[in-house]
């Protein structure tokens, strides 16, 4: 005679098996619901990877240019002023103490073309300005060919040319006297900077130097545009008392801006985008588990026999919810990894594309993942609970 | 949960399973009475045909015996278990361990092995998957599939997979096995083999409960019991069998 009933017991390698029952026998379905999960996943690792990657550029960027730099300009418009600054303005802001460098840009009233046949007024928005022999490295801005303006060649007729002024001009390399037509004369071009991200505005310009401006177009040389790089302890001060130094009389026409905050502004525009896309993932996410705990009770209702085969073999009614709820799990948890896996290499591709840092950040992987396994929770639990209801005899009177 | 000792005073050790004045009533309007008060003992090592017209009773009365459900009055006792005292766990526990069934419809798992299938008779008592392997190799052998064992065991034929899915009841050595009409959905050719096999089984010790339809198969059984209307209209009693060593 028997002394006592065990329980029914499942094994955990077991239970695992059992779940994996319905993914192997159905497994174009599981794909399918699987794959909600898979996109909601990837549009939100995708996303974050790649507004950090961005992020990441941007802060080296900003690191790279530095934030000790404030531009200055004459208010322009009804009643504000002339669009031009006092002519000793740039030699006030140089005596301020924490100023350590002073370089200044003039806007000249002559265009550039790339020969004399050019009809005039196809400018190809390309203007022309005198600057200071420093503004290069007041800029912190590199060369991509030849030699920014220096005093040797400050009475000749030379010009520098922007990035984008040297594409829409046919320079490609500026250090092999390519001439262009400016104002009336030849003047010889020795040199093309790269992209200044900081000024873009110079990208588009040619410029040349105060004492050429004088000598070849009757430049009267007053300052439109000063830029400055202070001690970035002291930025604020300095810029503070940056109106009052330029234009003494009337220190409201003088606008101060500092051109790293624009970088910052388009950093939190982006931010504001991706917490857009962040949301449309999030719904795409939303709709996965769904589709998961759609295919679930389908699922639990074909396979009522089953069901009801595993109570008579003594499944006690948790090992079914268990199951199905394992099931439902499982096919998260890869939907998950899929999706990071897929969100990660459309991160890295961009990336890269983008010339950025991948960074793919701890945070969207994990999170994803944690979504993942909260989404096959919650989808699985509902068919699980109606598995685990589902009485055996009538179980096993379908089909 | 607990482990849960046998009733107090054991019905006769050869006794597999005892029904006394086992009524099932499903409610509704009228409500629905399956069975009538049905007295029924089964000792070890029978051969026993439960035979009745459909609506007679058969499917409610395994379900009964086979604890998938429960009588609304009367006891059940199965391999010397109170039913009545047991919980739903402990029921579950008790088919893991002293039933095996059998289905009209076969029920193996698609994707899996013969020996998988059979093996999963003990997957709910939570012993290793290799031990049951072993285990399920000796049940094959025992229905004459030695050489399926690695086939997918929804791509075998009718009367294979039936015997494939007896290979699953026996497995465990249950006190009893409960078929539920196990000829249903063969030819006539592959019923016999099932019927063969079954009675070999039989002669071998094992205990089995054959609910069928088909008077003829149930005419070939030692013990018949026979329903109408929820009700035991005739039993031809046990019949002495001593189990061929």
């Amino acid at each position: 005679m028997k002394s006592s009933l065990d329980p029914s017991r499942l094994a955990p390698a077991d239970m695992f098996r059992a779940s994996l029952i319905g993914l192997r026998t159905r497994r174009l379905r599981s794909i399918l619901s699987g794959l909600g999960i898979v996109i909601g996943i990837a549009a939100m690792v995708g996303v974050l990877g790649l507004s950090e990657s961005s992020k990441s550029d941007l802060l080296a960027q900003l690191d790279q240019l530095g934030t000790n730099m404030l531009r200055i300009e004459a208010g322009s418009g009804i009643g504000i002023g002339t669009g031009e600054l006092p002519d000793e303005s740039v030699a006030m802001v140089g005596r301020i103490a924490p100023v350590e460098q002073v370089a200044s840009i003039s806007e000249v009233d002559a265009s550039v073309y790339r020969n004399d046949l050019v009809p005039a007024g196809r400018t190809g928005g390309i203007t022309v300005k005198a600057v200071d022999t420093n503004l290069l490295a007041t800029l912190q801005g590199r060369m991509a060919s030849g030699v920014f303006l220096d005093e040797a060649a400050s009475d000749l007729p030379v010009v520098v040319l922007g990035s984008v002024a040297a594409e829409r001009l046919g320079v490609a390399d500026g250090s092999n006297g390519t001439i262009v037509w400016l104002g009336d004369e030849w003047f010889s071009v020795v040199g093309v900077m790269a992209t200044l991200d900081l000024s873009p505005d110079l990208d588009r310009a040619a410029l040349i130097s105060y004492p050429t401006a004088e000598t070849f177009l009757d430049h009267d040389g007053v300052p439109s545009t000063i830029y400055v790089r202070s001690d970035p302890d002291d930025i604020d001060a300095v810029r503070s008392v940056l109106p009052a130094t330029v234009n003494p009389e009337s220190p409201d026409e003088v606008e101060v801006t500092r051109p790293s905050d624009a970088l910052e502004a388009k950093e939190a525009a982006d931010q504001a985008f991706t917490n857009l896309l962040l949301g449309l993932g999030a719904v795409a996410l939303l709709v996965g588990g769904v589709g998961i705990a759609n295919v679930m009770v389908i699922s639990v209702l074909e396979r009522r026999g089953e069901i009801g085969l595993r109570r008579a073999l003594g499944a006690t009614r948790r090992h079914i919810s268990i199951q199905f709820l394992g099931e439902s799990l499982i096919l998260a948890t890869l939907g998950g990894l899929g999706g990071v896996a897929l969100g990660s290499a459309v991160t890295a591709i961009y990336a890269w594309s983008q010339g950025w840092g991948v960074l793919i950040p701890t945070i969207a992987v994990a999170g994803g993942m944690a979504a993942a396994l909260i989404i096959g929770v919650i989808a699985g639990l509902y068919p699980a609970m109606r598995a685990a209801r589902v009485s055996p005899t009538e179980a096993l009177r379908t089909l | 949960m607990g482990s849960v000792a046998p009733t107090a005073e054991p019905v006769d050790t050869r006794t597999v399973l005892a029904l006394s004045g086992v009524t099932k009533r499903y409610p509704g309007t009228p409500p629905v009475h399956a069975l009538r008060g049905v007295d029924l003992d089964i000792q070890s090592g029978e051969l026993v045909a439960i035979v009745g017209p459909s609506g007679s009773g058969k499917s409610t009365l395994l379900h009964v015996i086979g604890t998938l459900d429960r009588a609304s009055a009367g006891t059940v006792s199965v391999a010397g278990f109170d039913v009545d005292q047991l919980n739903d766990k402990q029921l579950s526990s008790l088919r893991s361990r002293y039933i095996g069934f059998v289905f009209q419809q076969f029920f193996l798992l698609a994707g899996e092995s013969a020996l998988d299938n059979v093996a999963d008779g003990l997957l709910y008592t939570g012993m290793a998957l290799s031990e049951r392997r072993l285990l399920a190799e000796e049940a094959l052998e025992q229905v004459g599939l030695a050489s399926r064992m690695g086939h997918e065991a929804t791509k075998l034929s009718g009367g294979e997979r039936q015997r494939v899915a007896i290979a699953r009841a026996l497995i465990g050595t249950p006190d009893i096995i409960l078929a539920d009409e196990p000829t249903g959905n063969l030819d006539s050719k592959s019923g016999e083999d099932v019927v063969r096999l079954i009675e070999d089984l039989n002669t071998r010790g094992t205990t089995i409960v054959v609910i069928t339809h088909d008077r003829q198969i149930a005419a070939r059984f030692p013990r018949r019991v026979s329903l109408l209307d929820g009700r035991i209209i005739e039993d031809t009693g046990v019949v002495a069998q001593e189990p061929t060593p």
